[in-house]
């Protein structure tokens, strides 16, 4: 699988690898999402086989890449919040407005259980519908937004 | 088409004013919307609105950041694709050519999008066909499936979640668990103020005392021993009756106190037990424990001590205040003027420190939380050496509850002295005021002794009363986490108009069944009918759902779509437990609790008589290796049974399902953790128990589900193939090629031998 993978996209929009057995429509899958989303990614067929394996993103040709890197972006959703303007209440379930890279949103937030802490600094949030809001450096957020975080902290 | 302004499709809330005047613009005459969509998501996911609408002639879409809209007349080949992941549904229009448009919505509006679908392709067939679109014989939610009253949009199965916070005030909240002890608590209340009275009246028996006394005395009269014995036995009198009233007040209420901490620990825990699986896999063991546990003791000790030590301390001060202010008003004035800052930095402290405690609580279920998770594993733990690591890992969670205490401790330790010092402060001002007063003969000493003693033990008061603050704060934290439990609402619910089943025959059929976990669908459009006395086994890959039906036919869960019924019956609407007293479970871990093996048997039906116990051990092949246990069928058992095998143990928990006499059997991988030689045994057992029951069974090995009737073949939770072995083995698909993997599989080949069709014979 080390060979560059052969990618195109077809007609109706999907990722189409060519292999030995014909072409196939993929998806790409990021082995790392938070930890290291360049590396590491999984070209997984229909039937969630591995089809071809992709060590590093820089390593494909540009077009290549190109093609893996919309597909990416119009599969992973992990808004990443950049600050808190406003709480609903402190006890749950909370509305919280927040903005973030991929713009504002409100997200009902269940449980304080649902506040996960991945590392000293990063937490992810996962909101009432199940999207995962993530929150790479706690110390960058300002100090508003940290000071209603830490009420759930 | 007039019949289709009536069909589900028809929007519940009426399009956004914003939208609106773009759209009605653009619709041709007698062209009208049948159902819309606000998107909130663009191509590249980042958060925008946009708007697609079905209408009665074509689908209308304004992408967001797109200024146009776009629009596709309603012809052939055209199609609608839904799906979602991670939290994000998309909508896609093909053709046969390839992709027009796709659009995509946070998982909220999921809903929403399926009656767009479902309105779309009944105006399609509709335009297609020029027939006008059926009318419905009756309302179904769009995501249950279950049928709506007329009239009634929203399904009350769905829209059970609350989203409305608790409210902040949770402290009051427990007045639901004083109630019943009314009587007691106003017997009690009585109490606290006769004793408080009682204790204020020696100081005021200082100012005869001393004017009538001691003054006289110095000044030259004789001490009048009548008066002086009048005065002590007056002192020693009120001293006993406080004593008294002080000692039945702290009785009383020490009694109630206990019993709305029991009340309130128990309810907590059966209100736990009423929450679903899903619950109890977002909860870890230590945190839910540390609230059953010690929080509800805060609690408890918080209303029997500290409460009462404030009711005391409120009445002390106000009466105090009244006397004071009887005896000499401008010198009350002076008295209580630090009242007010004191009670002003309560204010200022109180926030600091509630915040600090909340976190106190979680940092300690963190604590427990990491020995929750060690214990269990020991084993694991042990066996890849890494003791020192879960060491270190408890070791930083106590460092981080340090850290916060000391955090916490550095406003409190402020707090407390700096209310001394104001008591001080204010001493030395009524001091200074009274003096002044005596010089000008306002006053005489006695009143100012009076004051003295009135206001030492006024300001004690005031300090302890400061003491409330953290402890009402705390408990009003430990309070909230418990009413965090209480709010819950089970994602399991009572109906609340139940259907009571008579005699179960065991017919089960699943519509159009879709489960999601998290953001992830893990069952899709499952339908399945399964006739009574039937036994079906489920085969496919793990993760193909096997377990989730099962957990949904069980009502573990519930289904996020569809529906499953029971002798044509909704689960949802049979109370829940009425419903799982039909169900035999057997799992592939069995779980034995502390206690003695005809006690585990007897688990479901704790009446059984020994006979009972015996014939259902018997028919479990249990029976006689029971026997050779030292003490029989009286042998302890370890919280996960220790001291028996993983058949043994299987076996009793056959016998467990067997007691019960279930219409309804489920296995879930019930052989799969033994050794060929003790499945055998197992299984003979197995036998026994599935004669004449609806029987689910899941198994790894094809092998152990030889004698079922249906098989049905699972991938990506989905149904891909149902049929005999036969049948699916003469079809080639799914099952064909699980079952050629296993007959490769030099372990199973001699089990496999004995299915009814040789392995040989469809071997490649």
């Amino acid at each position: 699988m080390s060979a560059t993978p052969q990618l195109s996209r077809s007609p109706f929009g999907h990722l189409v690898l060519a292999t030995a057995d014909g072409p196939r429509e993929v998806v790409p899958v990021r082995a790392f999402p938070i930890a290291e989303p360049e590396r590491g990614i999984s070209l997984v067929d229909g039937d969630g086989h591995e089809r071809a394996w992709i060590d590093c993103l820089a390593d494909l040709p540009a077009p290549h890449r190109q093609l893996v890197e919309e597909e990416l972006a119009s599969r992973e959703f992990v808004p990443e919040i950049r600050a808190l303007k406003e709480i609903s209440s402190f006890a749950t379930p909370s509305t919280w407005q927040v903005d973030t890279d991929r713009g504002p949103f409100a997200l009902v937030l269940k449980g304080e259980e649902d506040i996960r802490r991945l590392s000293q600094t990063m937490l992810m949030i996962a909101d009432s519908n199940g999207i995962q809001f993530l929150i790479r450096d706690l110390s960058r957020l300002d100090r508003g937004s940290r000071k209603l975080l830490d009420r759930f902290l | 088409m007039t019949t289709s302004l009536l069909s589900p499709g028809t929007p519940e809330k009426s399009l956004p004013d914003s939208w609106r005047g773009e759209i009605e613009s653009r619709l041709a005459a007698g062209e009208t919307i049948e159902s819309w969509l606000e998107i909130d998501l663009d191509s590249r996911l980042q958060f925008a609105r946009g708007l697609v609408v079905a209408t009665t002639r074509r689908l209308l879409a304004h992408a967001p950041g797109a200024g146009t809209w776009e629009s596709w007349d309603y012809r052939p080949g055209l199609a609608l694709d839904h799906r979602d992941h991670a939290g994000v549904g998309t909508l896609e229009l093909v053709d046969a050519q390839g992709r027009l448009a796709s659009w995509r919505y946070t998982l909220g509006h999921n809903v929403t999008a399926l009656k767009l679908l479902r309105a779309f392709e009944e105006q399609l067939a509709s335009a297609l066909s020029g027939q006008p679109v059926p009318l419905p014989e009756e309302m179904l939610c769009p995501k249950c499936k279950a049928p709506l009253e007329p009239g009634v949009e929203e399904c009350p199965i769905c829209t059970r979640e609350t989203q409305v916070p608790p409210s902040t005030w949770t402290l009051f909240r427990l007045w639901r668990f004083a109630k019943p002890y009314k009587g007691q608590l106003l017997a009690g209340f009585l109490l606290t103020l006769a004793s408080t009275a009682a204790t204020l009246v020696p100081p005021y028996l200082t100012m005869p005392l001393m004017d009538n006394v001691l003054i006289p005395f110095q000044n030259g009269k004789p001490i009048d021993v009548g008066l002086v014995t009048l005065y002590l036995s007056g002192l020693l009198g009120a001293a006993l009756l406080a004593w008294g009233l002080g000692w039945a007040r702290t009785y009383i209420l020490a009694l109630v106190s206990e019993r709305i901490g029991r009340d309130l620990r128990t309810t907590t825990y059966e209100h736990l037990l009423q929450l679903s699986l899903e619950y109890f896999g977002g909860k870890r063991t230590g945190d839910l424990m540390t609230r059953i546990g010690s929080e509800t003791d805060r609690i408890n000790v918080f209303l029997s001590l500290h409460l009462l030590d404030f009711a005391t301390d409120v009445l002390m001060i106000a009466l105090t205040a009244v006397i004071l202010f009887s005896i000499h008003p401008w010198l009350a004035v002076v008295t209580l003027l630090p009242l007010p800052v004191i009670a002003w930095m309560i204010h200022i402290v109180r926030d600091r420190l509630r915040t600090g405690f909340e976190k106190v609580d979680r940092i300690w279920a963190e604590v427990t939380n990491v020995l929750a998770d060690t214990i269990p594993g020991i084993r694991v733990v042990k066996a890849f050496a890494q003791e020192k690591r879960e060491a270190a890992r408890f070791r930083e969670a106590n460092l981080h509850n340090l850290a916060l205490n000391d955090r916490i401790n550095k406003t409190w330790s402020l707090f407390s002295p700096t209310v001394t010092l104001l008591t001080e402060i204010g001493l030395l001002v009524v001091w200074g005021f009274g003096i002044w007063q005596i010089s000008k003969g306002e006053i005489t000493v006695g009143v100012l002794t009076a004051f003295l003693a009135y206001i030492s033990r006024f300001y004690t008061r005031l300090d302890s009363m400061s003491r409330i603050v953290s402890v009402t704060q705390k408990a009003a934290a430990g309070a909230k986490r418990i009413f965090d439990i209480l709010d819950h609402v089970s994602s399991v619910p009572e109906p609340t108009n139940p259907v009571h089943l008579k005699a179960v025959r065991g017919e089960i059929e699943l519509k159009g069944v879709g489960f999601r976990y998290g953001t992830r669908a893990v069952t899709r459009d499952v339908d399945l009918l399964i006739h009574p006395g039937e036994m079906i086994g489920l085969v496919g890959h793990s993760g193909s759902g096997k377990s989730t039906l099962v957990n949904l036919i069980c009502r573990f869960y519930d289904v996020s779509e569809g529906a499953v019924f029971i002798d044509g019956v909704d689960v949802r609407s049979v109370p829940v437990a009425e419903f799982r007293s039909n169900i035999g479970l057997v799992l592939q871990e069995p779980f034995l609790f502390f206690g003695t093996i005809a006690d585990n048997i007897a688990y479901g039906k704790p009446d059984a008589t020994r006979e009972e116990i015996i014939a259902a051990a018997r028919a479990a092949h249990a029976h006689e290796f029971i026997l050779r246990l030292p003490h029989g069928y009286d042998s302890l058992v370890g919280e996960r049974g220790q001291g028996l095998s993983g058949g043994e143990r299987q076996r009793i928990s056959i016998a467990r399902a067997l007691l019960i006499n279930p219409k309804i059997l489920i296995l879930d991988e019930a052989t799969s953790s033994v050794d060929t030689e003790t499945e055998k045994e197992i299984q003979k057992a197995l036998d026994n128990l599935v004669r004449g029951r609806t029987t689910i069974a899941i198994a790894h090995r094809l092998s152990t589900l030889r004698k079922a009737h249906r098989l049905v073949a699972m991938d990506r939770g989905q149904v891909v193939e149902v049929g005999s072995h036969d049948e699916l083995m003469a079809k080639e698909g799914h099952y064909y090629r699980l079952y050629q993997a296993q007959a490769r599989n030099v372990d199973t080949e001699l089990e496999l031998t004995s299915l009814p069709t040789p392995v040989k014979e469809h071997a490649a």
